[in-house]
């Protein structure tokens, strides 16, 4: 394995190690994913049929809070015992430290959205099964971006005191396109007639804009963490 | 980048907008020396060893690691510094085993179990080796977290108050294993308010106050006499 691959690697599988011991990051941002898209469907559900086209913005609702949430934590628990300090003294390639955590928060991401989608299809009667690979991707590709800048940011903020308000005043205007282009085509694959090439057409820019984002995160990372 | 064997500090400061936390700090370290920045709260000692960490950029003056700089050295400077903090730099939710093997990885070490073992034989820890961190007491911590810093064999060693809440027999210890590293010719700066440990034990004593070198000594036995003659 490259050392840039190997240094991802054992930062994301010390940083899953951790979360499997303590479970804390996990409980919390899926209990409160589950909240808000609960929240939603007391608000929107009426006589058991939800309005059309609101599914798709509160799953992204929910998937945008809960993943803040997360990527406060990540960052907030190498403050105990200034790990932090630890990880950028190390020789090892800067970048891949950044590419660790952010694997780590995908993977985590990813267990809150394999329960939070079947609770929206249930919910507001979406049809998460016409489409299921498109909609992976879709999930994939909207997470990813947001994700990216998300890590980066927690990263630069971890020694600020308001790091927690932040966090997502600076995060969601930044990410506002790929939150568009994440719940538009959720929408197209949700409507009452899937529209296939729409979806794709979103695809097509979550992939653009998750290649702008990782890059400059990358690139990034190192500059922000020194001093 | 061959081993550096001399650590050169020349003029450096640190501003913080308008505070100054360091100004004019001037000192070398040559192989096999113990540095003992001593001084009061405050007095720029941490900065300094986070300067010398490569942590922080100073914001005038130059630190040399041999012929290199940080700018021209980077990883390759940071692979031959070892750092043991006030905070211990472990995770609580791994095992001694699962830190050491983390911090192993991301320096590179080629035979990570051998020298996992290796390290928790020398921190006394072999036994415990798989028990989480987060049960260990002070003395049992600091020892996994000093074998963390010297894991890839650093040829400068920086220390920030490593004696605090140790007891005796874990403080003999931690001397012990600085001395053998010394021997092996290491450089090693220590910042710490423990005179009583540090006297005889350093080769060099360098007082700061305010951010100032206000005195030097290698002459370190007696340090609390000298440490009030020269702080106060």
């Amino acid at each position: 394995m490259g050392g840039f691959a190997r240094v991802a690697w054992h930062v994301m599988r010390k940083d899953l190690t951790v979360e499997v011991r303590s479970r804390e990051i996990l409980f919390t941002t899926l209990f409160f994913a589950v909240s808000v898209v609960l929240v939603f469907s007391f608000a929107l559900v009426r006589e058991g049929r939800a309005p059309d086209d609101v599914a798709a913005g509160i799953l992204w609702v929910a998937i945008s809070f809960a993943g803040t949430l997360a990527m406060g934590r990540t960052f907030e628990r190498e403050r105990y015992n200034d790990t932090l300090r630890a990880l950028i003294l190390a020789p090892a390639d800067r970048p891949a430290i950044y590419a660790g955590k952010l694997l780590g928060l995908l993977l985590l991401m990813a267990l809150v959205e394999i329960v939070l989608v079947p609770l929206v299809a249930l919910l507001f009667d979406a049809p998460i099964l016409k489409y299921p690979g498109l909609l992976a991707t879709l999930l994939a590709a909207g997470t990813l971006g947001f994700s990216a800048v998300g890590t980066l940011f927690a990263a630069m903020l971890v020694r600020v005191r308001s790091r927690d308000t932040l966090l997502p005043v600076l995060l969601y205007p930044i990410t506002i396109p790929v939150m568009i282009a994440g719940v538009r085509g959720t929408a197209a694959l949700f409507q009452a007639t899937p529209d296939e090439p729409m979806a794709r057409f979103w695809i097509g820019l979550l992939v653009f804009w998750d290649a702008v984002f990782v890059t400059l995160a990358l690139w990034t990372f190192e500059p922000v963490m020194t001093e | 980048m061959s081993d550096f064997r001399r650590l050169l500090v020349t003029d450096v400061a640190r501003h913080y907008g308008r505070r100054k936390a360091l100004s004019q700090i001037s000192f070398s370290c040559e192989a096999g020396e113990i540095v003992g920045l001593l001084g009061p709260n405050g007095a720029g000692k941490s900065t300094l060893l986070n300067i010398l960490a490569t942590l922080l950029t100073p914001s005038r003056g130059t630190v040399q690691y041999g012929d290199r700089t940080v700018r021209d050295g980077g990883a390759e400077v940071r692979a031959q510094i070892g750092m043991l903090g006030h905070d211990l730099f472990l995770y609580p939710e791994l095992t001694a085993n699962e830190n050491l093997s983390f911090f192993a990885h991301l320096y590179g070490i080629a035979d990570v179990p051998a020298t996992v073992t290796a390290a928790l034989a020398r921190a006394g820890l072999s036994e415990r080796g798989n028990d989480l961190v987060s049960g260990f007491s002070r003395g049992m911590r600091q020892r996994v977290a000093l074998e963390r810093a010297l894991l890839h064999d650093p040829n400068l060693i920086l220390l920030d108050e490593p004696f605090t809440g140790l007891d005796q027999s874990s403080t003999a210890a931690l001397v012990g294993r600085l001395q053998e590293r010394q021997r092996a010719g290491c450089m090693i700066v220590v910042a710490t308010h423990d005179l009583d440990v540090a006297d005889g034990v350093l080769t060099r004593a360098i007082y700061l106050k305010d951010g100032r070198i206000v005195g030097t000594d290698t002459d370190t036995h007696n340090l609390i006499d000298r440490y009030r003659r020269v702080i106060q």
